[in-house]
């Protein structure tokens, strides 16, 4: 355990969902083949223009709401001035006088506790264009320059990195309830910036502060977070606290080191300024009410739902909020009045098995909530045994017929006494030779009998029942 | 007998009735593109195979015009007469040139301009000093020097210009023809090459205030591609023109118009005010009654400095897409910071990148406050000012320049301290985004002047109005440089 006080604050970085790019027209999509969504604006040709995406700046207003920030009388965006080969126009449109949101709080779940994370601000701006680096040379593709980025800066109120990763985790549930970015690490949707600084437990002022730029994967970010803690706790111990200076190093995957990139001093200028050609736009009330309907119940709420009203356990609660599509499944579930824990134990045992092992999403999942419930209809009025249950469940997911085509009245278990007693006499009249035996100790045959009776009724024969029958014939 | 000296209406009718082709038009235009290149050396590209077009109904349809060589052109070189872009074939056509297309009228050349729109003298295109039509010793005045050569030369009845400090109506004044600027918004800038976005003007030059209502009904309209367009089409420039005026006041300028701020040796610009004094008594006779009233001078005399702060700044961002890495010659050198700066070094021309420094410098975390920030609140001040006179007049009618074109050989660029105020006034209507024209109002040492009358935002209408009934009264209308065609 160190013994330093760790301060730790996220800039994180998620790509939007959205039809066309924040600023342009063309697609925004991930794509293999280089420069293939791309507008003259995307390359920044003479004369070309921005053009604010609705859709995108609705999502950041929802985002802000979600993380209880302060929204802007007007959206106004700014230009970031510098050079760099993958930036067409030798700035950026980003937020930074007014941020979609300013001073927010979310609460997050860490090791099964709660802790409110101190957001900063959250701003909407555009992606840059990306580098393939070969050889001797370098390639530059522009689909991914103007895909619509959200970037949420937190305070420094993070104390591990584990909390770190959990808040990012949490984010990206959060992003993905409410429909606005995929979150997809691999896809290089989500990347961060870790600033991270130590002080000794009873320290007034934070410690000098680090930063991390481009951590890509949330792995990364623990990684980096805790490297450089080791790093920084190490020259402290050792009286060299004075070598830990404000510079932004970044993350190197292959050596899992944290390398200097530049020191304050060669901090850039970025020269900041509203951009000229987006006209301030009125953020209303109204607008923001609207935008306020589209935001769904999230994750936590819905966890503390699930076991306040409907007593699943903290566990299933878990499971089932991991993802939206879950809970998505889970709600329409409750919707068609399965009972709460029934679906909350298929969901969690039967579904989630199937979809792992067919490695589908649970949206393109053939069994819908509506053919769960035919199952557990036919569980419930005792057509069909559990074991039935589970056979027409695995028949119906890989046939993709519903479940109520296997279920037929001939499956109906035989619950009548007498019908399974009439049975049970006909198979003990043919059986004078073992029920000797079982007489004579060979208890075991019992097992015998009730399958010449499950054989008899093709497995429909109420097993409970058909073992009290047989006991009792046996005692006779 | 020769068209391309008349006006539109003119030229059309003759269409119509079938006095001259389209096909005569455009050759005849191309031919006096070539004279007028040789002389003033006014454009950057002469479109040879310029093809004729049908006659419709639309004024415009069948005529050639010209076209600033800042505006993008698709499969057309446009250089905006630089050596960074002195290459470059652009891929699409800017919005409004496309609609003047759209209307069936034909491009016959780009023109030769100061590079990027920095500069006001026409002399620092790449392809080479631009000169003056009625004295090629002298400067069309800029940035849309060739423009205004080449209307004012009767190349053709128009030609497009933009403007972000006195761009079009300067030349317009220089080279004695009408320069029309509408109110920001009115005509999309979606493919003009960006000077300075909160200050560009798209606009166009002509020999007749009619005409250019003409043509800009036809360029503008909101834009989907730019964001500060707007919707004008309860705006009817041509049909408003003679709507009756009645009770218009003016305004003039004291701090700008009094002599007495002047050295009383420069004759010049003693006939040039005097010039516009008859225009004013003209505006009374005409039932047109001018007051003369006072800005506070410390405001007026902030105003060049304001200009260059903004401008530069909003520059320096704005031409940082100028890299050579995705477009223009790619420069020299082993890593991508030294192939940038290679190509901008060579590239641009000294006065755009001491704008650079100068808009580099303002905008630095720690000037930005100092200079930057300040020059955006004087130009509130100063547009709030202006539209405090517009509250009570219908516009601000003000002399352009100090005097007439001014020499080639000898002037410098920055203008004497002395006369900056007449000089830089013009600014304003860019700073407030206000219509404003020039039209021609008479002659000094047998040069051009123009007088300008600036307008509130969305008043575009009642402006050229003012300006037509003014036009009408005076001997300067549809003037070509060196007397009309044979």
């Amino acid at each position: 355990m160190n013994k330093y006080k760790v301060v730790i604050g996220l800039e994180m970085h998620c790509e939007l969902k959205s039809n066309s790019k924040v600023f342009s027209s063309a697609k925004n999509a991930y794509s293999q083949i280089p420069n293939e969504n791309v507008w003259p604006v995307d390359m920044a040709f003479p004369g070309t223009l921005p053009v604010v995406n609705k859709k995108c700046v609705r999502d950041a207003l929802k985002m802000s709401m979600v993380l209880n920030c302060k929204q802007p009388k007007y959206l106004i965006f700014d230009r970031k001035n510098y050079y760099y080969p993958d930036l067409p126009k030798g700035y950026q449109i980003t937020q930074m006088d007014s941020p979609v949101g300013v001073d927010g709080k979310i609460i997050i779940e860490c090791d099964g506790k709660r802790k409110p994370v101190y957001i900063h601000d959250i701003h909407l701006e555009e992606d840059a264009a990306s580098l393939d680096h070969y050889f001797g040379t370098s390639c530059i593709d522009y689909n991914r320059a103007g895909v619509p980025l959200l970037e949420l800066v937190t305070k420094p109120c993070l104390e591990s990195a584990k909390e770190a990763v959990s808040f990012l985790e949490a984010m990206r549930s959060i992003y993905q309830f409410c429909d606005v970015s995929e979150g997809d690490t691999k896809k290089g949707q989500i990347r961060c910036d870790v600033n991270v600084s130590i002080m000794d437990e009873n320290d007034k002022e934070l410690g000098t502060r680090v930063e991390i730029k481009n951590v890509n994967s949330f792995g990364g970010v623990y990684d980096a977070i805790n490297y450089e803690i080791e790093r920084q706790s190490k020259l402290k111990e050792s009286g060299r606290y004075d070598e830990v200076i404000q510079e932004t190093r970044r993350w190197d995957e292959e050596s899992a080191k944290t390398i200097h990139m530049r020191s304050k001093v060669d901090a850039i200028d970025y020269k900041y300024f509203i951009d000229p050609n987006i006209p301030k736009i009125k953020i209303t009330k109204e607008l923001l009410e609207d935008i306020r309907k589209e935001i769904p119940a999230l994750p936590l709420e819905c966890k503390d739902k699930y076991i306040k009203e409907y007593g699943l356990s903290e566990y299933d609660a878990s499971v089932i909020i991991k993802e939206k599509d879950y809970v998505d499944y889970y709600e329409e579930c409750l919707e068609l009045k399965i009972e709460p824990k029934m679906a909350s134990n298929w969901l969690t045992t039967q579904i989630l098995g199937e979809i792992n092992h067919e490695e589908v999403s649970l949206k393109d999942f053939y069994l819908k909530p509506k053919y769960l419930k035919q199952i557990i209809d036919a569980l419930n009025k005792k057509t069909i045994s559990s074991k039935q249950a589970k056979d027409i469940f695995y028949k119906s997911c890989s046939e993709k017929k519903e479940p109520n085509s296997y279920i037929t009245s001939d499956m109906a278990q035989i619950n009548d006494k007498e019908v399974i007693s009439q049975i049970v006499e006909k198979i003990m009249e043919n059986s004078q030779e073992q029920i000797k035996q079982y007489k004579n100790g060979k208890t075991n045959l019992f097992d015998y009998f009730v399958g010449q009776v499950m054989k008899e009724t093709k497995g429909k024969a109420n097993p409970v029942l058909t073992k009290e029958i047989i006991s009792s014939y046996l005692q006779k | 007998m020769s068209y391309l000296d008349k006006d539109l209406i003119t030229i059309h009718d003759a269409l119509v009735k079938k006095s001259v082709s389209s096909k005569q038009l455009i050759e005849e235009a191309l031919e006096k593109s070539r004279k007028v290149e040789e002389k003033c050396n006014a454009f950057v590209t002469i479109l040879d195979d310029a093809k004729e077009k049908e006659v419709t109904d639309n004024i415009l349809s069948g005529i050639p015009f010209g076209v600033k060589d800042n505006y993008s052109t698709k499969d057309v070189l446009t250089t905006a007469s630089s050596n960074t872009l002195k290459d470059y074939v652009p891929f699409y056509t800017a919005t409004c040139v496309e609609k003047l297309f759209e209307a069936g009228a034909v491009m016959v050349n780009k023109t030769a301009m100061d590079e990027f729109g920095m500069g006001g003298t026409g002399k620092t295109a790449h392809t080479g000093i631009i000169k003056n039509p009625w004295d090629v010793k002298r400067m069309c005045a800029g940035s849309s020097a060739g423009s205004a050569a080449a209307v004012a030369s009767g190349v053709y009845p128009y030609a497009l210009g933009s403007d972000t400090g006195d761009s079009i109506r300067k030349p317009a004044a220089y080279c004695g023809i009408v320069g029309y600027k509408p109110t920001y918004g009115l005509i999309s800038r979606y493919g003009l090459f960006a000077f300075a976005s909160s200050l560009d003007h798209c606009g166009v030059l002509t020999r007749c205030v009619a005409d250019a209502a003409l043509v800009v009904d036809e360029m503008k309209g909101k834009d989907e591609l730019d964001m500060t367009s707007v919707d004008s089409s309860n705006m009817h420039l041509y049909e408003s023109l003679n709507k009756p005026l009645k009770n218009i006041k003016l305004c003039t300028i004291k701090e700008i118009v009094d002599m007495k701020n002047y050295p009383i040796d420069n004759e010049e610009l003693k006939s040039h005010l005097q010039n516009f004094n008859k225009t004013l008594d003209l505006c009374k006779s005409l039932g047109i009654e001018v007051e003369q009233v006072s800005v506070k001078k410390e405001l007026l005399e902030a105003l060049a400095s304001v200009y260059v702060v903004i401008s530069c700044a909003e520059a320096t961002s704005n031409l940082s897409n100028l890299t050579g890495i995705i477009f223009g010659k790619r420069g020299e050198g082993n890593t991508w910071e030294e192939m940038m700066m290679d190509h901008r070094t060579k590239g641009f021309s000294p006065l755009i990148k001491r704008r650079f420094v100068i808009g580099s410098y303002v905008l630095q975390k720690e000037n930005q406050e100092r200079y930057f920030k300040n020059a955006q609140r004087i130009r509130r001040l100063l547009v709030d000012e202006w539209k405090k006179l517009f509250k009570e007049y219908d516009a601000v009618i003000l002399p352009v320049g100090s005097g007439p074109a001014k020499y080639l050989e000898g002037s410098i660029e920055k203008i004497s301290t002395e006369y900056q105020i007449l000089e830089e006034h013009l600014q304003i209507g860019n700073f407030g985004g206000f219509p404003s024209i020039t039209i021609p109002n008479g002659f000094v040492n047998n040069l051009p002047v123009g007088v300008n009358l600036t307008a509130n935002c969305f008043e575009d209408e009642k402006l050229l109005a003012i300006a037509s009934k003014l036009e009408d009264n005076m001997p300067y209308k549809g003037q070509i440089a060196g007397g009309h065609n044979e």
